[in-house]
């Protein structure tokens, strides 16, 4: 099989994508930022447990990336998850009814906030243990790389999206993880969401060499580059050099993502490890704001039909909470399904709950 | 019929299964050029070649997590690591990734993987690769643990765990990796997962146990020369209690042998569970031949701490006395 390859634009002669495209990340960076604002409320008013992490501020990270990436190509991340699964196109009604712990969730309401999975939009989770993704992540570049090439006798032409936080970078799987992928030529692409704090330790204060990550690149001989997170555009373009320069070389790429999580940790972090002045500071340099400003100073949308968009998107997500809130609770038989596939028949491990006893007494025809 | 040791057995598995299915690859330390630390994979590097034979860094967190992603994904990997005790950097991804992810995703993402294990005592080896921590395991739901005890069911027992669609840990017991040979089926064939063997019938008592620990207790019944039935669990999770029951509410008296240290090792829920299920039928209290409460220790003890003939046959007679 003969493959010519095509040029790899530089980040900065990709276009800037049609005013359609534009819109469609708006209107995605919207619906995140309004599914988080619901989901605290929610999480506050006790309608969701488990905890919460959420992704306010970072929505140009995994929009623009996301959005520079083919369908199949294969997203997995940690537990700030919400903003990949909707960029992957979860619809955020089951988002919520997973939140929810409800029938209709992605996960069917067992997974909870840590764990959305979209099997169909090859968004392969949410996951709760730091770094603990990254091996996954480096599996799921292998598993496209021998698809093509043992599978289907060809080269490797997927690249698998491996987001991790800064604070992750000092698991000890996440140098395994990047180890493998080096030595075996895997394309993916770490994509270190850095915004600056591991929980509540700031990068200066627990990651050695913090100023400058992509050193840890350096030990792979995998390439490395430090990108402005901050603008979906700016995040697009450089993406988009990255993955066609990852599907075409099948390597792996270590990108360094610079941006700023808005809210806590998680909904119990009292944020004493830094100052409302530099959280205003950030604040004004929203990514959705900045979106909106392009657009108009473009006259490509007008500050009004942005603010129907916005009005748009408040009913669509407010619609969701109702329709979750109105999911069903999973029935507790579901407490032993899917532990094992059924192959052998019901497991027959050392336990079962007194009401499957019973149940399957009474399916026996056993009145004793 | 081919005279094969569990070596050879399991190597003949993992050829025919690679045959019949591309999925199938095997990552590992040493796996490829070198066919393993006990020449498990010898030869398969050279017919399959680099891609479907993997050989690994020194990461076992990255072998398997890595082949839990391979597994997502569809694939069918087999990772080899070389010791039990090395299990340990990787119990998170097991743990937490491999056993769970049928559950997290309700089943629509899974795990169809293999963890080859090579597992226990009486090799000469130091703690950490003489160990039997198949306990740990079986305390995890989402896990399937096997252990064989001899070629024939290696092979078979292999066949369907590879074939299997959850995540299997497969302990291949160092001791009789070559101690014997068995006649073993050349052509392809499956031992279920989760069914008991009866290795020896029997009416005066039931004797449970798994792995090679079966050749101690063969070797007890023989010198004993009392009428004992001898169960070899060959899957510990789940284990088949169905067969264990229907033989101990014959005989009346158990006695569960394993190399691993006596507390809340599988022999104390074997236990349980034939007090549950066997009460009135009972005529002793169940005994357990096992290791100590203590630390493997190195090969000048080693003898001592595993369960042997002698030992095995001390508590045949207390029970058949009581």
């Amino acid at each position: 099989m003969s493959t010519t390859k095509t040029k790899i634009l530089k980040a900065h002669e990709v276009p800037v994508p049609d005013v359609d495209v534009l819109k469609g990340w708006l209107l995605d960076m919207l619906r995140i930022r309004e599914f988080e604002v619901r989901s605290m409320q929610a999480y506050q008013n006790k309608l969701a447990g488990g905890f919460l992490h959420v992704y306010n501020g970072q929505e140009a990270v995994a929009v623009g990336c996301i959005g520079a990436m083919r369908h199949t190509d294969p997203v997995i991340t940690a537990y700030r998850d919400h903003g990949h699964a909707l960029a992957r196109g979860l619809e955020p009604k089951i988002g919520f009814a997973e939140l929810f712990g409800r029938i209709d969730g992605c996960a069917k309401g067992k997974g909870g906030s840590m764990h959305f999975f979209d099997r169909d939009n090859h968004m392969f989770g949410g996951h709760g243990i730091v770094g603990a993704q990254c091996p996954l992540g480096t599996g799921l570049a292998f598993a496209t790389k021998y698809n093509d090439e043992v599978i289907n006798g060809g080269t490797s032409d997927s690249v698998t999206a491996c987001f991790l936080g800064d604070g992750a970078l000092n698991q000890g799987s996440v140098h395994e993880a990047m180890n493998l992928a080096a030595i075996f030529d895997l394309p993916i692409i770490f994509c270190v969401e850095n915004n600056r704090y591991a929980m509540g330790t700031s990068i200066d204060r627990c990651t050695a060499s913090g100023d400058q990550i992509t050193n840890r690149a350096v030990a792979f001989d995998m390439e490395a580059r430090t990108i402005r997170g901050m603008d979906v555009i700016e995040v697009y373009r450089e993406m988009k050099e990255i993955v066609e320069w990852v599907r075409s070389e099948s390597k792996p790429f270590f990108l360094d993502i610079d941006t700023y999580r808005f809210k806590g940790h998680s909904m119990s972090d009292p944020r004493k490890y830094r100052t409302h002045e530099e959280e205003a500071e950030f604040e004004a340099n929203d990514p959705i704001d900045k979106l909106s400003r392009y657009l108009i100073s473009e006259k490509l949308m007008k500050e009004d039909e942005i603010k129907a968009m916005s009005k748009e998107i408040r009913t669509e997500i407010r619609e969701a909470v109702d329709w979750a809130k109105k999911s069903p609770l999973p029935d507790v038989s579901e407490l032993h399904h899917d532990v094992y596939a059924d192959v052998w028949g019901p497991f027959t491990g050392t336990s079962l709950p007194r009401y499957m006893q019973e149940r399957s007494a009474e399916e026996a025809g056993d009145g004793s | 019929m081919a005279n094969l040791t569990l070596v050879q057995a399991i190597n003949l598995a993992l050829i025919q299964e690679m045959e019949r299915d591309d999925r199938v690859m095997i990552m590992g330390e040493d796996v490829g050029l070198n066919g393993g630390v006990f020449r498990v994979t010898e030869g398969l590097h050279k017919r399959f070649g680099e891609k479907r034979v993997v050989d690994t860094p020194l990461a076992e967190s990255g072998i398997i997590g890595t082949s839990v992603g391979l597994a997502m994904a569809g694939l069918r990997p087999i990772a080899e690591i070389q010791f039990e005790g090395f299990l340990g950097p990787a119990y998170d991804q097991i743990c937490t990734h491999a056993a769970r992810m049928r559950t997290r995703t309700r089943g629509a993402l899974t795990v169809p993987l293999v963890i080859r294990v090579p597992v226990g005592g009486g090799i000469h080896a130091p703690e950490l690769h003489s160990d039997s921590p198949e306990a740990i395991y079986t305390h995890n739901p989402g896990l399937k643990v096997v252990m064989p005890s001899s070629p024939r069911d290696a092979k078979g027992l292999l066949i369907s765990a590879i074939r299997d669609p959850d995540p299997v840990i497969f302990f291949e017991p160092k001791r009789i990796y070559r101690a014997f040979r068995e006649e073993v089926p050349e052509d392809e064939y499956t031992v279920p997962i989760g069914k008991a063997r009866v290795v020896r019938e029997g009416s005066e008592l039931t004797m449970v146990s798994w792995g090679a620990s079966v050749i101690q207790c063969m070797n007890a019944i023989e010198t004993s020369g009392r009428d004992i039935e001898l169960i070899d669990l060959r899957t510990i999770s789940p284990f088949d209690m169905e067969t264990v029951s229907e033989s101990v509410r014959r005989t009346g008296r158990a006695i569960v042998v394993h190399e691993a240290p006596l507390s809340c090792g599988l022999g104390s829920e074997i236990a349980s569970r034939i007090m549950e299920e066997c009460f009135l039928q009972l005529e002793a209290p169940v005994q357990r031949v096992t290791g100590f409460d203590t630390i493997m220790p190195y090969y000048k003890l080693e003898l001592e701490y595993l369960p042997d003939a002698e030992r095995i046959g001390q508590a045949i007679d207390e029970i058949v006395a009581y």
